[in-house]
């Protein structure tokens, strides 16, 4: 251990804590120079329901545990006792900030499991409804990130737009945040009319948002000041962290379920995922700022081409008496965060054997994030975990 | 995919090989073999991306099925290797060395399905449930209803009304 004391001449702030030939920190906790510092459950910087237990040495983070558990409600066991078709209403509380990968994620596990194919409209529907879903998401994260730099204009202005899309969700589905719209063996319903116009009326107002969000965010000094070069994810880390979607594409890695694998509609979109190299802060939240151009653009592209008729149902047998064959799968999606998956076991009986989500935080929040908080400062902790996008329901199903 | 599998088939005795889609195959291997697979199919194979890991309890059987499915993202595959261990001698070897995740995965094994992991990091330390000392929930001997009927309650003083009648008597109390 360091013996100086800070008022003596050589005493270098550098040198202190000791480190380990392995580069772990050596904390004394009954030296009485660190502190515990619980940020979360209850705290403006933490992503909903959980938090992290900081080990600090002056305002440097020496140690970091991500805990979880506020928020069980025990879903992948209520699954179990519950046929598929009340699996449905119930998945899509695993995930509030985009409650549509789940249903879609279940409905694409029960349709391969059971031999069904969905009619064209159904398909284009469901790509609308998943595109839809990412833009009201990355609308409050893309500006969420400076908000956690004390720019709360962006934020406001994309609590706004939001609601714009949650509006036209109402319209479409009859529900704002929880829709239960896509449905094992198609949707529930076709556009209504003048739903086109009234949604490339909020992509335009959205247009002048992403030109006002680079123009008040990513220009911003104080944000570039606490952004760039902060947070920074080793490439090398993407493999062996299980990171996926932005925040490897951040770290130059061109993952893209909708790309990769591509499910639904997206094989006749036109689009191109963008990556960066620098893979700090401020690159995940620009990658995602070009997520927010590229769903625009995929949704005038899915307007333009989705059918106004035509079946939206594929015949399926009645879902109170509905059995799958026996047998197991892996469907993923692509959700804001990144790869979304439900893997999927059937025993032959009406009921699913077990349904397990993977989702992008179970990984991002807690591996990676007490990783990446070593050696940060208390007052980065919150950006760095909003640029992760971490959503605690997920890792807690 | 076929090749892949025929490739592995040739240094792993694999069993219940199970074509699901054109880039996803499970297949079962016993569990003594599963960390010697998972370590060359992330050397030699390409399978770099650790998707998820998970178990189904199969409690008729007396027998617990632990999923592992690794992704190869150069080839855009997918496999599943499934593996049994008894449901009374719940205990794997870990695999925390070979992806940084895998601990938080076995941690929460562990808690819900009570599938040990010697070895593994922060093993015993609870990841969504503490002070839990009922059987591990995930275990379908695990009785959910019963559990909550036991815990859960109607606070005393709590009065139910039916709807229908209680505004009745309120707006037409003398009829």
């Amino acid at each position: 251990m360091n013996k100086m004391h800070w008022l003596d001449p050589g005493y270098d702030r550098a040198n202190y804590p000791e480190k380990r030939s392995d580069g772990s920190f050596v904390v004394d906790k009954a030296s009485q120079k660190f502190v515990k510092i619980w940020q979360g459950p209850n705290h403006p910087g933490v992503t909903g329901n959980m938090s992290i237990e900081l080990t600090v040495s002056g305002d440097e983070i020496i140690e970091a545990k991500t805990h979880v558990g506020y928020l069980h409600r025990g879903f992948e066991k209520l699954f179990e006792r519950r046929k598929y078709i009340q699996v449905f209403p119930t998945c899509i509380r695993m995930c509030v900030a985009e409650p549509d990968y789940n249903e879609y994620n279940l409905a694409a596990g029960v349709e391969e499991l059971g031999g069904i194919e969905i009619p064209e409209a159904a398909s284009w529907l469901r790509t609308l409804v998943l595109e839809m879903a990412r833009l009201q998401s990355l609308l409050r994260v893309v500006p969420g990130q400076g908000g956690t730099t004390g720019l709360g204009i962006g934020v406001q202005w994309g609590v706004y737009l939001r609601d714009l899309i949650l509006d036209r969700f109402e319209e479409l589905t009859g529900g704002r945040v929880y829709h239960m719209f896509i449905i094992p063996g198609g949707v529930r319903g076709l556009l209504p009319s003048g739903f086109r116009k009234r949604m490339k009326e909020n992509l335009a107002d959205i247009d002048e948002f992403i030109g006002n969000i680079d123009k008040v965010m990513f220009n911003n000094a104080v944000f570039k000041k606490r952004t760039v070069g902060v947070g920074i994810i080793d490439p090398s880390w993407v493999d062996s962290y299980g990171i996926v979607g932005p925040n490897a594409r951040a770290a130059g890695f061109k993952r893209d379920v909708r790309k990769d694998y591509p499910y639904l509609k997206y094989k006749e979109l036109d689009f191109d995922p963008q990556t960066a190299t620098e893979s700090d802060i401020y690159t995940r939240s620009r990658i995602r700022w070009h997520d927010l151009i590229m769903t625009v653009d995929l949704i005038r592209q899915i307007l333009d081409k989705i059918p106004d008729q035509g079946d939206i149902r594929a015949k399926t047998p009645n879902v109170l008496h509905w059995k799958l064959p026996k047998g197991e799968t892996y469907v993923r999606s692509e959700s804001s965060r990144g790869e979304y998956g439900f893997y999927m076991v059937s025993d032959g009986s009406a009921y699913p054997r077990r349904i397990n989500l993977r989702g992008p935080s179970y990984t991002h929040a807690v591996s990676l994030l007490e990783k990446m908080l070593i050696g940060a400062n208390i007052a980065d902790v919150a950006s760095i975990m909003v640029s992760l996008q971490t959503c605690p329901p997920e890792i807690e199903r | 995919m076929k090749k892949i599998i025929d490739k592995i088939g040739y240094k792993f005795n694999l069993s219940e090989i199970q074509y699901q889609r054109d880039n996803l195959t499970f297949f079962t291997i016993d569990k003594e073999s599963v960390v010697q697979m998972l370590t060359y199919l992330r050397d030699y194979e390409g399978f770099s991306h650790f998707v998820l890991m998970t178990a189904v309890d199969w409690i008729e059987d007396g027998l617990f099925q632990l999923t592992y499915i690794l992704n190869n993202p150069k080839e855009k595959v997918d496999i599943g290797i499934r593996t049994v261990i008894l449901r009374e001698k719940a205990e794997m070897t870990t695999a925390h060395h070979l992806w940084n995740q895998v601990a938080t995965y076995q941690r929460e094994l562990k808690e819900m399905f009570g599938i040990h992991f010697p070895g593994s990091p922060r093993i015993n330390e609870p990841f969504l449930l503490e002070g839990w000392d009922d059987i591990p929930p995930m275990r379908r001997d695990f009785d959910t209803k019963k559990y909550s009927e036991e815990t859960y309650f109607p606070r005393p003083g709590r009065k139910t009304h039916d709807p229908a009648e209680y505004m009745k008597q309120k707006l037409y109390p003398n009829e």
